[in-house]
């Protein structure tokens, strides 16, 4: 382990950006926080999650695949990716570290995404330690150690130092490039923080928010529920939940014409929306209710059956915090939980 | 601090409902936090008792709701309707959205709503309490026991730091006591933009809405997008995209929006309120509503039901084309 001190933290990312670019969490100037491309003058801001999370870096809000061109009488297939820079993310909460490994298993899994997967290899996570949790996160839920983040190098933040630890090869590279300004050090500070933020965690809100209703093998004794027409009756169908979520994933593919050619491009999409996957005959979920139960369906029963157990909601809360009616996923394993959530 | 208390609305709820007058309760729902309240309809006196709320958090305007929840009702649905919201209703009512027959409205006073995101930019996270006391709330977080008390000043929310009326213009009976219109500093914020200069401007802009992620919580919260099938949901209009394809686009998506609700917004305030990059909308709409008073005289959304918009009547004394740029140019 090594550390540097918190007032040289602008040499540190001084450091990284010298070999790739770095994004922090910075303000944006609304209340919130964005990944920030680091340069002079963009100020660190500790935050617990930004408003958009960092799946962008892989999976972009929109992304051009490709561009037809027409040339007399022949197409022209053009790939027009941008070859990924190599770059860093910093500051990286454990609950968003965690739904990379959920991401991964879609975009990774045969036949790979060739353009997450670029991306994914050029980024290298430093992931930071929480110590002050807010009353909508509930990551312990899916077994994730905030005071443990993961990522490519784990960081811990006390009041005068910064804390390193590389976990991967790719951690261990960039270690080695800022390792004249960091110095080796002992872990008992970090030691002593964990025990704080356990301390901390202990009095959660949602800390014994059980997902035992939930999971592979589940469909037949939840789908038919009665109470996701409650549940969504006031459900606006906007995609705000989706947009925030580090673990939705769903995208469509179009064309734009841009009168000379077409570009193919992808979006994300939501489950939420009515549009969301139409077909010739129609749309396959034609009320809110069938929408909003896919949400949650998908993130505590579908996507565990085909992962191993593994729910694809990390319990960051920004859905908590950000639905303009406050109906989330906690309120949907309450409800549907039964006993095992009084 | 609200001046009428939840066993007051409760007890009306359910009196209404077991009298006969009412067959359904349009009301805030208790959240898992003291703060996140969901609008839902409430069929028994023993769920309005149990899970009804009225407190400072209850800011969700439930006129739009009215358009999905009378669809299929037998008899008639309770709504509580805050002083803003009767506007929006009386504009839905305007453009026949749903049956009047159908609803039977509670006017209730507000004393403004606490917009959360400013209660936490002062308490921080981790927020276990926020209670009403005196004149401010009362806000205790895991991370200190002893509560925090916020005047309301700092944490109430921009639409109603600056609201415009106290008085309901529309309610089948009303609990505690009516209000005024009140003349409000709403105008001000929208000065400050039309004394920029067109850069400085479409820099605000620019930078605010750069912000925004395409979720569609604005259109979907307003009372005056209750279009069937909006033009940016169908596949077929060639502007529907569920992202942009460039920041350009988002823009493109706000003015129109902007210019679709034009004479129709209350303003309200939801779409502010909803949106989850901050961004203020309300400035948008307020633009539009600055320049309709002053092209065509003072006018306001939803004031009584039947009135026709500036923007779609004809009046022999309306403005020329030519006198709004004359108007432009000499500014
Ligand atoms: S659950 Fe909330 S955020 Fe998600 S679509 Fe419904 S209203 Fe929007
Ligand atoms: S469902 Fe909600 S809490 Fe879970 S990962 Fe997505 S945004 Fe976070
Ligand atoms: S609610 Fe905000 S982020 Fe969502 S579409 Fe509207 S302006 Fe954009
Ligand atoms: S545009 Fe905004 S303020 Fe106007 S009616 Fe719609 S939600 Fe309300």
């Amino acid at each position: 382990m090594r550390r540097i001190s918190l007032y040289s933290l602008d040499s540190l990312f001084g450091e990284i950006s010298k070999s790739m670019t770095l994004y922090i969490p910075a303000s944006d100037n609304a209340g919130g926080a964005v990944y920030t491309k680091y340069e002079d003058g963009v100020e660190y801001l500790n935050t617990l999650n930004t408003v958009k999370s960092p799946k962008n870096f892989f999976f972009p809000h929109t992304e051009d695949l490709m561009e037809f061109k027409l040339q007399g009488k022949n197409i022209d297939i053009l790939d027009i990716r941008q070859e990924s820079e190599d770059f860093a993310v910093f500051g990286v909460r454990g609950c968003d570290v965690k739904s990379f490994d959920i991401l991964d298993r879609v975009f990774l899994s045969d036949p790979v995404d060739s353009y997450y997967a670029t991306r994914r290899e050029h980024g290298v996570i430093i992931s930071l330690a929480c110590t002050k949790p807010s009353e909508t996160c509930f990551c312990t839920t899916f077994g994730i150690d905030p005071t443990e983040p993961m990522g490519d190098i784990s960081a811990w933040m006390t009041e005068s130092h910064l804390y390193l630890q590389p976990v991967t090869e790719k951690g261990k590279a960039l270690m080695s490039k800022i390792e004249h300004i960091t110095e080796a050090c002992d872990d008992s500070e970090v030691l002593a923080q964990k025990d704080k933020t356990k301390n901390i965690l202990s009095k959660l809100p949602l800390k014994d928010l059980s997902t035992d209703a939930f999971g592979s093998g589940k469909t037949k004794e939840l789908f038919d529920s009665p109470q996701w027409a409650e549940l969504s009756q006031s459900c606006l169908g906007c995609g705000t939940c989706t947009f925030v979520c580090p673990t939705c994933q769903c995208y469509d593919i179009k064309d734009f014409n841009t009168g000379s050619g077409v570009i193919r491009y992808r979006c994300w999409d939501s489950c939420m929306f009515s549009e969301f996957t139409k077909m010739a005959h129609g749309n396959p979920r034609l009320t809110q209710t069938e929408r909003f139960r896919q949400r949650f369906m998908h993130k505590l029963v579908y996507y565990p059956e085909n992962n191993d157990g593994l729910f694809s909601c990390v319990g960051c809360g920004r859905c908590l915090s950000k639905c303009p009616i406050s109906m989330n996923i906690v309120k949907v394993m309450k409800s549907l939980g039964g006993d095992k959530n009084e | 601090m609200q001046k009428i208390t939840r066993d007051q609305i409760v007890s009306k709820a359910v009196s209404l409902l077991q009298d006969g007058t009412v067959s359904a309760v349009l009301g805030w729902r208790q959240g898992e936090f003291c703060y996140d309240v969901t609008p839902s309809v409430f069929n028994t006196a023993e769920d309005i008792e149990a899970n009804f709320v009225w407190n400072d958090f209850c800011g969700a305007n439930f006129s739009k709701y009215l358009v999905s929840k009378t669809k299929n009702i037998d008899g008639k649905l309770l709504v509580f309707l805050k002083p803003c919201d009767t506007y929006s209703f009386n504009q839905l009512l305007t453009e026949h959205r749903f049956n009047r027959e159908s609803v039977y409205v509670v006017g209730i006073p507000c004393e403004g709503m606490v917009d959360i995101s400013k209660v936490k930019a002062v308490s921080g996270e981790g927020i276990v309490c926020a209670e009403s006391k005196g004149a401010g709330l009362s806000v205790t977080t895991i991370y200190d026991e002893n509560p925090k008390e916020i005047p309301y000043a700092e944490v109430l929310s921009e639409r109603c730091l600056n609201c415009k009326s106290k008085k309901h213009v529309a309610y089948d009976e009303l609990l505690g006591d009516e209000g005024e219109v009140i003349d409000s500093a709403r105008f001000d914020e929208v000065e400050k933009l039309e004394s920029m200069t067109s850069e400085e401007r479409f820099a605000f802009w620019q930078g605010e809405l750069s912000r925004c992620i395409r979720c569609n919580a604005c259109r979907d919260v307003c009372p005056a997008c209750t279009c069937e099938k909006c033009v940016f949901d169908n596949p077929n209009s060639g502007a529907e995209s569920k992202a942009p394809t460039n920041s350009f686009e988002e823009q493109m998506f706000h003015v129109i929006r902007a210019f679709h609700v034009a004479g129709r917004c209350t303003d309200c305030g939801e779409c502010s309120r909803v949106c989850p990059q901050n961004i203020p909308l309300h400035l948008l709409n307020r633009k539009f509503i600055k320049d309709i008073n002053s092209f065509y005289g003072d006018y306001q959304a939803g004031a009584e039901v039947g009135m026709r918009a500036p923007l779609v009547d004809y009046d022999l004394g309306d403005l020329e084309a030519c006198d709004v740029f004359e108007r432009r140019d000499s500014e």
